[in-house]
């Protein structure tokens, strides 16, 4: 009988109650609301470093994590929310969707600090172009990544006789051995990202980095579509060939971790993949070994996390800029990337708390940003707008997977694709 | 005198026809119109926005910059003039194979399990739960599970193995021309059931008496079935395939659960290409086109459908 | 043809005998292990320690049984880098989300087919296909628009707040949820009923009509108290559907706000680190307990409510 009236009131209550809830979502000065997507333990434990930094600062954090391997889901939240004139703080991105905001007009402006730090002086030069727009800066690094590593256990590789591989063939020979010896040669996640970043490492390799800067960042139809580029995805393909059968849609740190258990020899990786090592307690130089991929010792094909700062209210710009500041501190750059995996994205942090990877990697972005051999990796996003990347990732996908049969179809799909991604 | 149904207000005689009883006229569209305006607004309006943005040339964010129908002329060169097979033709086939399984699957499958629960069975009590919690779960539990499931590694190829028949070979879900199957084996596993409790109530509404009369003529079971019982279960088809074609549309969550974020591209459905052209790729305007490509697929299947089985009701 | 020999009409239900009677339960049994299987080895996989996961056999028993993916998944898992821990918080997001959005999305849905069915008016049934065809969008292509909606909302409960203290729930993120979830759950609401009051007496409502009673008072005294079964059937359906949403929930409420879907999601698909199988699983039966629970418990007034005409006409 009363079944509406009841239905009604308790409708309207429970609306009241969530309305009465309404948090502070956006008022709080002191409050930093912060979008990523490292939700696993490690990656956590690297972004609470700077949690803590705030909280000693004063500053409350509101976590707003989307998890999702490259973003995804975390770039789709982002992007609800600036339509919706709710930016977060900042947010976790990557560089092109960093410019794409800004062309955009919805990043903020931190050029004052950036001045009175210094930090054209210390950021790499390639990176600026993503953190700055017209001069202004609107978004701040946080590590540097590089792509072309290959992560070995030294178990193994001490078991087979093997030794650093300086050239494309001397790997290959490496991973002969590895397979007469009874191991996973190469441990491979199956993905279309994983394989696009492998790629990556193999053009560097076959063609030497002006080849890869004139393919990849000049998009240049003739190294498209030369021999070169034939031969890297010959290459490729002898890769799959050191791979076990199942690795089709394996995540990259179940592959990790077939090198870390000793189930295979090596990965081909970022060096996102020191920080599986690490949390797995083992040690640069005693329990694993990293090699810049056979052919570019001395390359730095990189990505880097950044956070882009949003165009907020004016009473959190001093919350945003007390987060800009923390997050390129020193003492923080040198505190996360420990435990990240990878190296600082200013060039003055002193490398006394990193391991021997850390340190090389940290040498090498010096050298190779002094003499124009820091490139931004295509794969991870870093060369081109991501249409671009995602086409390459479904060409080398495809070829690696078989629906691309010979080099020869690759590379004119490859130059199709990319042109018309364009 | 008049005592009509239909929305008018006169009834009672000793009432005279007063404000009251026109807003007692207009109350049933008055409390229709809210809901209505929502679906305009929400469904409507955003297909329309839609629709607009695939005629521009959006890329991270809307633009009103208009490009006429180059985005269609691109998705029509995707869908007829590429080779390899681009993602926007392997999701149409996925969709495609991956729609008729499911749909007829399920239809079937709720089917059998109705008919078989109907045959006054001991225990329906403890089996019907079991057919239908599937429907309870998210798709991302259900990716989760069958991921682990179908894992050659740790899933049901090595416990084949572990017990001894070692050539047992289910590796469905590495490989890309069968993965969109396994995203069906999921699907069909999850939805099946709810399906089989529509039929189930159908079919214990239907009349006895006309069972009787069948079975007096000599009919066989089978026959009974085939011609008078499963004829009479038209409006349940209508309702399944309706629900079963919307979660077939949604299913987004479930091929990327089960798959492991789609490598090689093999499991491209519409629904993954529309979110990574809009979202990841930053191409709105082709993310835009290929959800108008798809509504209208839909509209074109959905339509004539629904106006015959609406039409139905009225004679 | 027609045999009036009662001794044929006697056969005709022992024909249903032990071979088709084996043959029937056979078949349902195994559909019935086919089924429970993948929640089977999910419950045991949530037992064990992460060790026995990767080197095992997914079909055996858990040699050392252990709850401790369970209190991990509930209460200290990582969620990212925010204070609460485990999936428990959101879980309560997610009720403060479901329940008025199935209740409002339920009333809607009645009142609209009681309006279609017993009060009809030129094109209702052009007005119901349309409402039908709400089903079938495609929830992608409307993010964009609903974000720009939904924070013009919130401008406008900030507005409110500086006139008069209080937002109205304008802009807040669990209440937006529910208005989006109303929105797109209109349409099945809307088939359920109005398939159900097809067939509901109209004498009745006639009956009530000539006694006086106004539109409100037949809905409240004549269709209500009969709609059990279908309101139930629709509850059932909402809350599951609503429960399990993933898009809607990531897109406009992460982070404290965020219903359980979410939460899950970010424990579950994590890209570094060790996959915690045993944990992902016990998150994973947790986050889908509210709806099991609903299944098992009220699955039979489920089917009684289909049966009641849910479906038919």
């Amino acid at each position: 009988m009363n079944q509406f009236r009841t239905m009604l009131l308790a409708g309207a209550t429970a609306v009241a109650v969530a309305g009465a809830s309404a948090g502070a979502f956006a008022e709080d000065l002191k409050e930093v609301q912060m979008l990523h997507w490292w939700t696993s333990g490690g990656e956590a434990a690297a972004l609470a470093v700077l949690k803590d930094q705030m909280a000693k600062e004063g500053y409350a954090w509101k976590d707003v994590p989307v998890a999702g391997g490259g973003g995804e889901g975390a770039m789709t939240t982002l992007k609800a929310m600036v339509a919706a004139g709710n930016p977060p703080t900042a947010s976790q991105i990557l560089g092109y969707f960093a410019l794409d905001y800004a062309e955009a007009g919805k990043l903020g402006d931190i050029t004052s600090l950036a001045q009175k730090e210094g930090w054209d002086k210390v950021v790499p030069t390639a990176l600026q172009k993503f953190t700055t727009t017209d001069g202004k800066w609107d978004a701040v690094p946080v590590n540097i990544h590089s792509v072309n590593w290959i992560w070995i256990n030294k178990a193994v590789m001490e078991k087979i006789g093997g030794t650093e591989p300086k050239t494309f063939d001397d790997f290959i020979a490496l991973l002969d051995k590895a397979k007469a010896a009874g191991v996973v040669p190469l441990a491979l996640g199956g993905q279309p990202w994983q394989e696009a970043t492998t790629f990556d490492s193999v053009v560097a390799s076959t063609g030497g980095i002006d080849f890869y800067k004139k393919a990849f960042i000049d998009l240049d139809e003739s190294a498209l579509t030369s021999d070169t580029m034939k031969k890297a995805f010959d290459n490729l393909a002898k890769l799959r060939d050191y791979t076990d059968p199942n690795y089709a849609g394996r995540d990259w740190n179940l592959a990790t971790a077939m090198v870390i258990k000793g189930d295979a020899l090596v990965q081909v990786m970022g060096d996102w993949a020191k920080g599986e090592f690490r949390a797995a307690n083992k040690e640069a130089g005693k329990d694993f070994l990293c090699y810049r991929f056979p052919g570019t010792d001395g390359d730095v094909i990189y990505n880097t996390d950044m956070f882009a700062m949003f165009d907020v209210s004016s009473d959190r710009k001093a919350a945003q800029l007390a987060l800009a500041d923390a997050t390129m501190s020193p003492a923080f750059q040198s505190a996360f990337n420990v435990i990240k995996g990878s190296v600082p994205a200013r060039m003055d942090v002193p490398d006394t708390d990193f391991d021997m990877c850390g340190k090389k990697g940290m040498a090498d972005v010096k050298a190779a940003n002094a003499s124009g051999k820091f490139v931004g990796s295509l794969a991870q996003n870093y060369a081109q707008p991501p249409a671009v990347a995602a086409a390459y990732h479904d060409v080398v996908t495809k070829f690696f997977h078989g629906e691309i049969k010979t080099s020869d179809d690759a590379v004119k799909e490859l130059a199709a694709a990319l042109s018309a991604a364009k | 005198m008049k005592i009509s149904l239909v929305g008018s207000a006169t009834m009672d005689r000793a009432q005279p026809a007063s404000l009251r009883a026109k807003a007692q006229a207009w109350l049933p569209r008055i409390v229709l119109a809210p809901s209505f305006v929502l679906v305009l607004i929400f469904v409507y309006g955003f297909n329309l926005w839609t629709f607009f943005l695939s005629f521009t040339n959006s890329k991270a964010f809307a633009t009103t910059r208009l490009v006429g129908l180059a985005n269609y002329q691109r998705l029509w060169d995707w869908t007829f003039a590429s080779d390899p097979p681009s993602n926007w033709h392997t999701a149409l086939v996925n969709m495609a194979v991956f729609g008729l399984l499911y749909v007829v699957l399920c239809l079937a499958l709720g089917l059998l399990l109705a008919i078989l629960l109907d045959q006054k069975i001991r225990g329906e009590g403890i089996l019907r739960p079991i057919y239908l919690y599937p429907l309870a779960l998210s798709f991302i539990v259900t990716g989760t599970a069958w991921k682990l499931f179908l894992d050659p590694r740790i899933g049901l190829e090595k416990a084949v193995h572990d017990w001894g028949w070692t050539s047992f070979h289910f590796d469905w879900v590495v490989t890309p021309s069968k993965m969109i199957y396994c995203v069906a084996i999921a699907g069909i596993w999850q939805s099946s059931g709810f399906v089989m409790a529509m039929f189930l109530a159908g079919l214990r509404g239907v009349d006895g008496e006309i069972i009787k009369a069948a079975q007096i003529d000599g009919a066989s079971t089978f026959a009974t079935y085939r011609r008078i019982i499963i004829p009479m279960m038209r409006p349940v088809f209508l309702s399944a395939i309706i629900i079963l074609t919307h979660l077939a549309i949604k299913s987004y969550d479930l091929v990327l659960s089960v798959t492991g974020k789609n490598p090689g591209g093999a499991a491209e459905l519409p629904s993954t290409f529309m979110y990574s052209f809009t979202f990841t790729r930053n191409q709105m305007a082709v993310g835009s086109t290929s959800a108008v490509i798809m509504l209208m697929t839909i509209a074109a299947i959905m339509v004539p459908y629904l106006y015959s089985e609406l039409r139905q009701k009225r004679s | 043809m027609t045999s009036l020999d009662p001794a044929v009409a006697q056969r005709e239900p022992t024909r249903h005998s032990t071979v088709t009677r084996v043959v029937i339960y056979g078949l349902l049994v195994l559909f019935a292990v086919v089924y429970i299987l993948p929640l089977g080895v999910m419950v045991m996989t949530s037992l064990k320690p992460l060790d026995e996961v990767t080197g095992g056999n997914m079909f055996a028993l858990p040699q050392a049984l252990t709850f401790d993916p369970w209190v991990q998944a509930w209460s200290a898992a990582r969620i990212g880098v925010s204070e609460t821990a485990g999936i428990h918080g959101y879980f309560l997001n997610s009720i403060k989300m479901v329940v008025p959005a199935v209740l409002i999305s339920t009333l809607l849905g009645a009142l609209n087919g009681f309006v279609l069915t017993k009060w009809r008016f030129p094109g209702h049934n052009l007005v119901f296909g349309m409402m039908l065809f709400a089903c079938f969008i495609p929830f992608q292509s409307i993010i964009i628009p609903m974000a720009v909606i939904l924070g013009n909302l919130g401008t406008f409960g900030n507005h409110l707040r500086d006139l008069t203290g209080y937002s109205f729930g304008f802009g807040n993120p669990i209440v937006n949820l529910v208005l989006v979830h109303v929105v797109y759950g209109l349409g099945f609401t809307t088939l359920f009923f109005r398939n159900y009051y097809e067939v509901f007496p109209t004498e009745l409502v006639k009956a009530a009509m000539v006694d006086g009673a106004s539109f409100f008072q037949i809905f409240r005294r004549v269709m209500l108290p009969n709609s059990m079964p279908i309101v139930i059937v629709t509850v059932i359906y909402q809350f599951t559907n609503i429960w399990n949403d993933f898009l809607f929930g990531s897109t406009f409420a992460a982070g404290d706000s965020a219903p359980m879907t979410v939460a899950l999601n970010n424990l579950v698909n994590t890209s570094t680190g060790i996959v915690e199988y045993n944990v992902n699983m016990a998150a994973a039966i947790i986050a889908a307990a509210p709806t099991l629970i609903v299944y098992i418990v009220a699955g039979r007034y489920f089917v009684r409510g289909l049966m009641a005409g849910a479906v038919k006409g």
